[in-house]
């Protein structure tokens, strides 16, 4: 059947490629957020010009000394980032070399859906191809509007990881789809359940970070003094949330999509087969997120928690749910 | 929100010693109501959820849980009788969901009432100290072209009113400042949202108790009429007069399937259509239908789904007089375990002359021999089809009243056919050959026709149930994205003051305030002076 093999080796190699970049794009950004110490002694008084008129500040600003940036003190982050913004060489060149491995993992998935003529997840191998892709174009839309470059590390890292699964425990050579898959709500259900999980696991590691900063900013222990350079841990649960929100409708979506196409081939709209129970518990889980976050006596930690909570059940969603438990989902081209 | 929590914990706490009934009802009403108890009951339900995807469930595959309860002795029998193979029936789960409903109402109602009152009446006043909000600038306003300081105010807050107005926040003016704020929205769609779940749950209960499903398999050139003996399995929900079906009639002409013969490694002999030509016959109208995986033919509020395939061989056996004792297709099943679609079956022969006869073995679309040298099928198509089979003699146990399947035999009862040496004789036939029986008689392999397995069913709340859909991921948008805030513009011998305040989350407070500022400045900015930041 009309499987353009040349194509899907073209596209294996550009995985390959991609992976390669990823890594260095990581190295860097590892650099940037672990690595320069220095940076905590920087001097940053020409900062920026709304300083000028806020004179009470001044000391504050122009003080050399470790304890810079006040925990919880975001405003002094803007202007002292500006200032040694060409000093955080290692995070501009790990966006760029991210984005280098983007289009050339972008290719990939391409190549791979155009060598078999058909949108590319049908099977886990391609899931994790695409989601992965999804997961970096996301970080990078994130980026332009806010600079969460401390993220790169984790976000290179953890498409780097993916994908050398997707090409070794996950390898699935091209091929047409199963008629299982064959509808047209492959083309709805799946790509907003790929953006959900990109969105949550950015979410999530956000959480992490949160934890780390109020750890940091209450306890100040040594290990943890890369922290310094992160927004406040209010900032960072701002954004974590705001994105698990958004993750959250459209996982809401992915559910009643994955509903709908259920009845359609299952003649049944909801049946508990493994994939549905734990496409539920993980909406479940995320709703007690949500309520949890206005729920008082919760703290931002326990919330955070159950964020971290959250993406674990997506993840195990994804891969022991697939692969190992029975199921009506048979798509993880696996056995 | 917020705010019904705090009401709720400021209830005077049940210290009174004589609580008495309905003090402990109250009591329990309130805890089960507020945020915290719903939060601890989510979490619960997502535990409670997880059981039934690690253990084989009877709504799924009832042969998978008798086959756990023979392999697992008492400690299946445990499981079971903590309702462990059905979990989304059983006591536990429902006790979960219910009491997360009876929150949930308990949480709406309440909510509904102070909305509707919060939506009819005016912003409240502003607080006398403004500099506390998350969102405040202050700066001093020009007298400009009015005649006094307070017109110059007024004329002041008539620009901030009819600014706000533009942003669509509602008013409420007063003698030194305009309170205002918008956002209604989020809450009602927050109640949207959860009354929408409410809706589901219950439309999700009714479908099961109105609707029906049923399973049938259909041969090549056979055809379905709708009524319950024609099933060969139904469940009808608890209200399901089954009396009733819908009428209709399905012929199955024909049966078309294709598989990967190219793609490498794992995907080699995958399916990659089924294809299913039907006739449908319903109040005097026939129609011609293309029924595939995921393209049901609905008739009469009926969905007929295809949902499995396979071979039925098409077999003749005669008994020692050379009767023709059973012919036609036999319905083989895939076992599944292979990409080959090794088929397992049964043929009964129960009015041979003499004694009864049973057939059991296997049928292999296309037959090779493996490295073993065994006998395998290698590809799914019918490329060199071959039945396998064991035959045997004596008592069926068809007469003895219980139900049995159509796809095994009990061969209690019976004793294996043997060949001339006293091995057991194993009847090996490609497409058009006869083996005879050792006690007389033959077996004659003539063709194969393919089958479906359809699954049939009626769900008349499929649409209630799409609708709550909707409005569940509607009121979730509107909950999650419209920002809800309070505004309040101040102004006092030209020293005018603007704070905002989030009513949930509202990450764009500030910017509200900063952008508010910007229009409400006197024009020219060396009149004015700074009395402090923009945003705090
Ligand atoms: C007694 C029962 C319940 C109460 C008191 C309650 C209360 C609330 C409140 C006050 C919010 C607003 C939180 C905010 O604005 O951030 C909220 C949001 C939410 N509720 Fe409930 N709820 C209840 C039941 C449920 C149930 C059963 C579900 C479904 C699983 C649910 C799902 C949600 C979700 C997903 C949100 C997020 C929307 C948002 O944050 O605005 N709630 N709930």
């Amino acid at each position: 059947m009309d499987v353009n093999t040349d194509l899907a080796m073209w596209s294996n190699q550009l995985i390959i490629s991609a992976m390669i970049v990823y890594a260095f794009a990581m190295i860097f950004y590892a650099f940037d957020l672990f690595g320069s110490r220095e940076l905590k002694t920087a001097k940053t008084e020409v900062a920026s010009p709304a300083k000028a008129s806020a004179v009470r500040r001044t000391n504050r600003k122009t003080a050399t000394t470790a304890v810079l940036d006040r925990p919880g003190d975001d405003e002094s982050e803007a202007p002292v980032e500006k200032s040694r913004g060409n000093r955080r060489r290692g995070a501009r060149i790990g966006t760029s070399l991210l984005v280098l491995a983007v289009l050339l993992h972008a290719s990939a998935v391409l190549t791979r859906a155009l060598s078999v003529s058909r949108v590319p997840w049908g099977n886990m191998m391609e899931y994790v191809l695409t989601a992965t892709t999804i997961t970096v174009i996301v970080y990078l839309v994130v980026l332009t509007k806010k600079d969460v470059r401390y993220l790169g590390t984790f976000v290179s890292g953890g498409v780097l990881l993916c994908l050398g699964l997707a090409i070794t425990v996950f390898y699935t050579p091209a091929a047409k789809l199963i008629p299982a898959l064959d509808s047209y709500w492959i083309a709805i259900h799946v790509p907003i359940a790929i953006l959900s999980t990109s969105l949550l696991y950015i979410s999530a590691i956000l959480a992490v970070f949160q934890i780390l900063k109020s750890v940091y900013e209450t306890k100040n222990p040594k290990w943890l003094r890369f922290m310094h350079r992160l927004p406040a841990s209010d900032d960072l649960e701002r954004s974590s949330y705001t994105i698990a929100a958004v993750g959250f409708i459209t996982w809401t979506f992915t559910l009643i999509a994955g509903a709908i196409w259920a009845e359609v081939a299952w003649s049944r709209y909801w049946g508990w087969d493994t994939k549905e129970i734990w496409t539920f518990v993980v909406w479940v889980i995320y709703a007690a997120y949500l309520h949890a976050r206005a729920t008082r006596g919760w703290s931002k930690t326990k919330v955070a928690v159950l964020n971290i909570i959250g993406i674990a059940s997506v993840i195990f969603n994804f891969t022991v749910v697939n692969v190992y438990f029975n199921g009506l989902h048979s798509y993880s081209g696996l056995d | 929100m917020a705010e019904k929590t705090k009401s709720a914990s400021q209830k005077p706490q049940v210290t009174q010693p004589q609580l008495g009934f309905f003090g402990m009802c109250r009591w329990a009403w309130t805890q089960l109501t507020t945020m915290r108890v719903a939060l601890i009951l989510l979490l619960v339900l997502a535990l409670a959820a997880i059981p039934g995807s690690l253990l084989p469930q009877r709504i799924q595959d009832p042969g998978r849980v008798n086959t756990f309860l023979e392999n697992n002795g008492a400690w299946g029998t445990f499981l079971d009788t903590i309702q462990m193979f059905d979990v989304y029936s059983s006591v536990w789960f429902s006790a979960i969901y219910l009491l997360l409903m009876i929150s949930l109402v308990g949480c709406i109602i309440p909510r509904t009432k102070q909305h509707w009152k919060a939506m009819r009446s005016a912003p409240p006043k502003a607080p006398r100290r403004l500099g506390r909000m998350p969102g405040y600038a202050a700066f001093t306003s020009a007298t400009g072209e009015a005649d006094t300081r307070e017109d110059a105010d007024q004329v002041f807050l008539d620009r901030a009113e009819a600014r706000l107005k533009k942003s669509g926040y509602r008013i409420n003016r007063r003698d030194d400042h305009v309170a205002a704020e918008r956002g209604y929205l989020r809450e009602t769609g927050n109640l949207v949202f959860h009354v929408a779940l409410l809706m589901a749950t219950l439309t999700m209960a009714i479908g099961s108790l109105f609707g029906y499903e049923g399973q049938r398999i259909l041969v090549e050139g056979e055809t379905f009429s709708n009524s319950l003996v024609s099933y060969d399995s139904f469940t009808p929900g608890s209200y399901y007069d089954a009396d009733n079906l819908p009428d209709f009639r399905l012929k199955l002409d024909s049966f078309s399937s294709s598989f990967d013969d190219q793609a490498a490694g794992n995907q080699f002999g995958q399916p990659r259509s089924f294809d299913a030509k039907v006739t449908t016959n319903s109040e005097g109208k026939t129609e011609s239908h293309t029924l595939e995986v995921n393209k049901p033919v609905r008739i009469n509020g009926v969905g007929v789904y295809l949902t499995g395939n396979g071979y039925a061989p098409e077999v003749t056996v005669r008994d020692a007089q050379g009767n023709v004792v059973q012919s036609g297709p036999q319905v083989f099943i895939p076992d599944g375990g292979d990409g080959g679609y090794t088929s397992e079956g049964v043929i009964k022969v129960p009015d041979s002359a003499g004694t009864q006869m049973g057939f059991v073995g296997v049928f292999l679309p296309t037959a090779t021999q493996n490295d073993k040298g065994e006998l395998v099928s290698s590809f799914a198509e019918l490329r060199n089809p071959y039945l396998v089979m064991s035959g045997y003699t004596g008592d069926l146990g068809l007469d003895d009243g219980v139900p049995q399947s159509v796809y095994s035999l009990d061969a209690d009862k019976m004793t294996e056919m043997t060949d001339d040496s006293g091995n057991p004789l194993i009847i090996q036939l490609a497409e058009g050959e006869t083996q005879d029986l050792p006690g007389g008689g033959s077996v004659t392999f003539d063709g194969v026709k393919k089958y479906i397995a359809v699954d049939i069913s009626q769900d008349p709340t499929q649409a209630l149930m799409l609708i709550s859909a909707i409005l569940v991921l509607a009121g979730l948008g509107l909950s999650l994205f419209i920002p809800r805030r309070r505004v309040w513009v101040r102004i006092k011998d030209g020293n005018a003051e603007v704070a905002a305040l989030a009513r949930g989350e509202d990450p764009m407070v500030g910017r509200a305030v900063s952008d508010l500022v910007k229009d409400l400045r006197d024009p020219d900015p060396a009149e004015g002076q700074d009395e402090g930041d923009v945003e705090r």
